[in-house]
């Protein structure tokens, strides 16, 4: 990645759902693209399936940096030893529900919940929790979540 | 969280939904306790739209533990120690 920016601005969790939905993984590529080139340190946190999913399609870590264990985040959030300025929650279903819900509750990060795949409208409904929203019915094509990110640009808030 | 796996657990209720456990707890056990999402169970931080019921059968705990690609599982653990806690932090609230 070209044109990298040294001043860092800020920190950014993103916090990756069961990766079943395939525009998971090109839009938290495209996501740590962007924070990256705003100065943003983006960290991964997902279970191994969709961690390995990202690390496969970047072996030489042109794009993601950091990558993480979901529980391991959950549990330094929880334990007040890490938090970051903002928090990305990828969600297609319940879990993804419920692990923003936390990521609300424990951590201090400006929240934004990314809901996409068939089901988008009725998650979106159950989302009563302070965050910003960013949805689009999105499961094989991202470019419908995509421009929705792109509408709200979060690197730049 | 990798201690689960080696809990003696029964499940009581899988793939469900964050509600759908909560709606079982206080429906099947007359003793419970609310607490947020982030709150220790042995040694699982429970996730969930808060507030989360976890249950209480004289020894037996019934907490939701929730996994990205699976839902929400009902887990019933038999631990003396564990429900002792839990009541002596239901007690003080």
């Amino acid at each position: 990645m070209t044109g990298e920016i040294a001043e860092q601005l800020g920190t950014a969790l993103l916090v990756l759902g069961c990766p079943q939905v395939p525009v998971q993984t090109s839009i938290a590529l495209y996501l740590i693209h962007r924070l990256k080139k705003a100065g943003i340190v983006p960290v991964v946190a997902g279970n191994k399936a969709a961690n390995t999913l990202l690390v496969v399609a970047d072996p030489d870590r042109h794009y993601i940096g950091e990558i993480m264990d979901l529980d391991r985040a959950i549990a330094q959030i929880t334990e007040k030893k890490r938090d970051f300025d903002r928090c990305f929650v990828f969600i297609h279903n319940d879990a993804g529900i419920s692990y923003a819900a936390t990521m609300n509750a424990i951590s201090k990060a400006k929240l934004y919940t990314l809901v996409y795949g068939e089901h988008q409208d009725t998650l979106v409904g159950q989302i009563d929790f302070p965050c910003i929203k960013i949805a689009a019915k999105a499961v094989h094509n991202p470019l419908p979540l995509k421009k929705a990110i792109d509408e709200v640009t979060p690197w730049a808030a | 969280m990798g201690c689960v796996e080696s809990m003696n657990y029964e499940v009581l209720l899988r793939d469900g939904s964050f509600k759908e456990c909560r709606d079982y707890i206080k429906e099947h056990f007359s003793e419970y306790i609310d607490v947020q999402p982030g709150f220790k169970v042995f040694d699982i931080y429970l996730i969930g739209v808060p507030p989360l019921a976890i249950g209480l059968d004289h020894d037996f705990i019934v907490f939701p533990y929730t996994k990205p690609c699976h839902g929400t599982f009902l887990l019933r653990v038999e631990d003396t120690a564990e429900a002792a806690r839990l009541r002596s932090i239901k007690k003080g609230t």
